[in-house]
């Protein structure tokens, strides 16, 4: 075996040994939070039931500062800012988050989050490891997906709490399903570093698949504020009709955001990603039109991209739609991301098509 | 003012609690049908009642959603049964394998999903609807822009951002001030009925609408697309040429509006082709580059030119391409009959069967060749090629690399009727052995032998021998013409944009009310109303009131501790159910419809 090759095969061990060390350090980072959801279970959490049990109409308010005419600034006091939720939501304070504002569960939840920084990068080394050891973008099957596409889920969550957004809450879920994408991945996807056909020699793959990856992996978060949203709207729905809710509920729902923020955040996030969806279809089509001499050919990866685009414009529509928004638009949020996952994992292995290099 | 909600008085709180159990406000709005739904019920009698019911559902927003629901449902079959459109050998294989299910599946059109009566259906209907709205509501937002934004509601307290304060200053004063404040933001704005009211964002509307007529424009030229296309394949050998006419493809799909005499003539012959291909390390016989070497002719007459066709990169003349599509080895073979006189020579393409290129393929002598007696007959031989063999003794006939390092073509050979040269067509890479006779060893084995390039079998009994003369490559090419293939791309650009432009800008709108109170202080109040709840509104008002707050600067509480809003006082206790003014839903559509209805604006 000669010098690259070897080169090669090290770097590909390397990322193999990154991408099991993330496993590790995101195992960490979720015992973490279990640490923080259960310390902050001891908190007194009765703010949303006294909210919504209060009149419903919230006072958020925005504070502002006012420069002075012997210049420097002050906190003016007024003009405070009222906002009400929108018609047709609840106007609900957002929970406590996980840590339900207890100290010890707080300390807990910065430290996943920190183990989650770690657990990232570790994890972007590995992919960019095994980018290196093939030689080429690390899209080239089904391993390198999944790898790529945590990875990306990750990093966008980290964007936003870098930013200030309001999405701890979503860390535990975030942190398990990553956990189960790399399971999945080193156990039944992983595949050797591996020959790509000529067809993919394009800088479309890069432009198609990144953005490809991208889209999923934000669509995934969107997908988790969704799923949330539906368990903390009956939740509140429970309240505001004076049912009780169960243990679950009262301690965990109960520290999540308000239905409407969630509600807000997913559609925010997918609203955000379907303009780059639909970009991503266009450019798979014009890839296609170079690569296979016709843009659009129905393969079933094709057809599912399709279906997966129209249902998000069903979200959207719904969203716009009286007696659809809600969790009817949810729902169709969640059939939306179904579709994604579907096209990503089912068409790879259930179906054939042009787009069978990808291999399982 | 957030004192008061934040401590209720112990009534109100009970008040509130009993209230909450029944509709509250946003249970109200929910049910209340929106304007959309008051179309549901029953139309009027009369053929001309039904068909404006009709049209009505069919260009709301709720039969729009239902019609995307089932074009994505009704997509799904066509990506699970293998479609006539995609592989037809692929169906054919289907409905031998499940014959009970083929002729439910023949009826229902599933292995023509996406030209099936059903699936058409669904997006016409979709694609009627959208132009159904598209076209009032371009009108509306025409009108729109045409009008001035809509006056302030007469409750501001109610929208979804909200200040109050007080000031010396006059309301005319305050309304001067906020009219220039809010312009120099590029708000659209005007003094009416004793307030400010302002707005901003229309290219949401602008980018909603282009998005939706784009759509349209990628429809029209896709379906132009499909029914003018044409389609055909052709395997050319090194040396050979095309020119594009019908009679030349190999094989040759088109659309139904497609005219055969529209081919574009010009002619290309294939000069060269090379492959290269990783020689070291893991990716050993990954290709690098295919390369085909062509000189292509435009027109009859064209002047000839040298040119190159890649995968990725076809070779464009006018709207047709010629794409790249498959390569592989022809190796040429002379055959000679027992008198020793040269009956057939060719470059013979073998069909590649892995990725190393090992190939099978039939070289079939037609006619030319008699036998030792002198009796016309012909001859078959099935080929097997590998363009690197493995080496002496290792007996796998499987290539080891996909370049031309070490070739050897292997054959065994038939004499007899190769079958009709006319009537079905014929698979040139596979011999109907049916009625031939296999060409025999000394020891009655079958005869078959290994040849390097040069070499020779000789056919038993002076039937004669073929000789293994040299080795060219071919490669196959996809020449398709799809007109409108522009149209298809500049909609989708103008979609993207569109989209981007209707979900990234916030359409909002902003009024100013200063109202002087009885005890002669003025009472400002803004409002603003986003289409979507956005978390950047309260921000945008706020800057605006800090802006305003300058010119009119708050005069002192009246008594201090409590809140001097006139309103929030009464509001919160007078839940909208109890309003006696504005009854539950008056108040509410007023910020329902603004906030549902781009083009709310045009109505008013
Ligand atoms: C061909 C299928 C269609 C697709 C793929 C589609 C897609 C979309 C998308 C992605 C949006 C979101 C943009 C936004 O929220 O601003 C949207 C908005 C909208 N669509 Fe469609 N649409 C289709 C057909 C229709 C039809 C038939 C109608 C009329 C009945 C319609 C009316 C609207 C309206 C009014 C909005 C604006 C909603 C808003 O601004 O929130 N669309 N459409």
């Amino acid at each position: 075996m000669n010098l690259a090759a070897a080169t090669n095969e090290n770097l590909a061990h390397t990322s193999n040994v990154l991408i099991y060390s993330a496993m590790a350090v995101y195992t960490l980072a979720f015992l973490a939070h279990i640490a923080e959801w259960v310390f902050g279970s001891r908190s007194k959490v009765g703010r949303t039931a006294a909210a919504l049990t209060g009149d419903g109409a919230a006072t958020a308010q925005v504070k502002v500062q006012v420069a002075q005419k012997g210049g420097g600034t002050a906190v003016l006091d007024r003009p405070k800012i009222v906002t009400r939720a929108a018609a047709g939501s609840r106007d609900v304070p957002d929970g406590p988050g996980a840590a339900g504002g207890t100290f010890k569960g707080d300390l807990y939840g910065r430290v996943a989050v920190s183990m989650t920084v770690l657990a990232f990068l570790v994890q972007a080394g590995g992919v960019i490891t095994r980018a290196m050891s093939v030689q080429r973008a690390p899209w080239g099957n089904m391993y390198e997906f999944s790898i790529t596409f945590s990875t990306v889920a990750v990093g966008a969550y980290l964007v936003l709490l870098a930013l200030g957004k309001n999405v701890r809450w979503m860390g535990l879920l975030l942190v398990t399903t990553v956990l189960l994408d790399l399971g999945i991945a080193t156990t039944w996807l992983y595949t050797d570093s591996d020959q790509l056909v000529p067809a993919l020699h394009s800088y479309w793959l890069w432009i198609h698949v990144s953005t490809a990856i991208f889209c999923g992996a934000v669509f995934y978060l969107g997908a988790v504020g969704t799923l949330l949203y539906l368990f903390r709207d009956s939740y509140e729905n429970k309240l505001a009709n004076g049912g009780r809710p169960g243990a679950f509920a009262r301690s965990v729902l109960s520290r999540l955001p308000a239905a409407a923020s969630l509600d807000k955040f997913s559609y925010r996030v997918n609203a955000a990603v379907f303009p780059l969806w639909t970009f991503t279809i266009i450019a798979g089509a014009i890839w296609a039109g170079d690569a296979w001499g016709r843009y659009w050919g129905w393969d079933p990866k094709e057809v599912w991209s399709f279906i997966t685009w129209v249902a998000y414009a069903c979200y959207l529509h719904a969203r716009a739609t009286a007696g659809w928004k809600g969790r009817k638009a949810a729902y169709l949020a969640l059939i939306a991301f179904g579709c994604w996952l579907f096209n990503y994992y089912g068409v790879n292995i259930f179906v054939t098509g042009k787009h069978s290099y990808a291999g399982v | 003012m957030s004192n008061t909600k934040s401590n209720p008085a112990p009534e109100q709180e009970r008040r509130d609690e009993e209230s909450s159990s029944e509709p509250g406000a946003a249970e109200t709005r929910l049910s209340t049908a929106p304007r959309e739904e008051s179309g549901a019920g029953l139309p009027a009698m009369g053929v001309i009642g039904w068909a404006r019911w009709f049209w009505r559902q069919l260009t709301s927003m709720r039969v729009a959603l239902i019609l995307l629901f089932l074009l994505s449902l009704g997509a799904i079959p066509g990506s699970l049964i293998p479609q006539n459109s995609v592989d037809e050998m692929k169906v054919e294989a289907f409905k031998k394998a499940h014959t009970t299910l083929t002729p439910v599946y023949e009826k229902l059109q599933f292995f023509d999903v996406y030209s099936s009566v059903w699936f058409s259906a669904i997006y016409i209907l979709l694609f009627v609807s959208l132009i159904g709205c598209i076209v009032p509501r371009t009108g509306q937002f025409v009108g729109q822009l045409r009008s001035r934004p809509p006056g302030a509601p007469k409750r501001l307290t109610r929208l979804p951002a909200y200040t109050t304060w007080r000031t010396e200053a006059d309301p005319e004063q305050v309304h001067e001030a906020a009219l220039a404040i809010i312009r120099k933001r590029r708000y659209r704005v005007h003094a009416v009925n004793g307030a400010v009211a302002a707005e901003k964002g229309y290219l949401r509307e602008a980018g909603n609408l282009i998005f939706h007529v784009s759509l349209i424009v990628m429809l029209v030229a896709f379906a132009c697309g499909q029914l003018f296309k044409s389609e055909g394949g052709k395997l050319i050998v090194e040396g050979d040429g095309f020119a594009n006419t019908l009679t030349q493809y190999d094989d040759f799909k088109s659309g139904s509006l497609f005219d055969n005499d529209s081919l574009a003539p010009f002619s290309f012959t294939l000069d060269k082709f090379t492959g290269t291909y990783e020689r070291r390390g893991p990716q050993r016989g990954t290709p690098r580059t295919y390369e085909a070497h062509v000189t292509y002719a435009e027109g009859a007459y064209g002047k000839p030119k040298k040119t190159v066709i890649r995968v990725n990169e076809p070779l464009v003349i006018g709207s047709t391409k010629v794409y790249l599509n498959a390569h592989g080895y022809a190796p040429v073979v002379s055959v000679k009959d027992g008198k020793g006189k040269e009956v057939y020579r060719n470059a013979v393409p073998l069909l590649p069967i892995d990725n190393n290129v090992t190939s099978s393929g039939a070289i079939k002598v037609l006619d030319g060749y008699r036998d030792k007696d002198g009796k016309k007959t012909q001859l078959g031989f099935q080929a097997f090629f590998v363009p690197t063999f493995a080496g002496e003794g290792k007996g796998t006939m499987f290539s080891q690399f996909p370049g031309a390092d070490f070739p050897v073509l292997a054959l065994n050979g038939f004499h007899g009727y190769l079958g009709p040269d006319s009537g079905l067509a014929q698979n040139v890479y596979q011999l109907d052995k049916t009625k031939m006779t296999e060409f025999k060893d000394a020891d009655g084995k079958q005869l078959k032998q290994r040849l390097l390039v040069g070499e020779t079998m000789k056919l038993p009994d002076g039937a004669g021998s073929i000789t293994f003369e040299g080795l060219q490559e071919w490669a196959s090419f996809q020449i398709t013409e799809q007109p409108a293939s522009g149209w298809a791309l500049g909609g989708s650009v103008a979609a993207i944009a569109g989209l981007a432009g209707s979900l990234f800008i916030q359409r909002r709108r902003v009024w100013v009310r200063a109202v002087r109170g009885a005890d002669g202080v003025t009472v400002v109040e803004m409002a603003g109303l986003g289409r979507s709840e956005s978390a950047k509104l309260p921000e945008e008002l706020a800057d605006l009131a800090v802006e305003l707050v300058a010119s009119a600067p708050p005069a002192p509480d009246p008594e201090p501790g409590t809140d001097a809003d006139p309103e929030s006082e009464s509001e919160p206790a007078s839940g909208p159910g109890t309003d006696p003014d504005a009854g539950p839903e008056s108040d509410s559509d007023a910020v329902e419809e603004s906030s549902e209805d781009p083009a709310e604006g045009a109505e008013k």
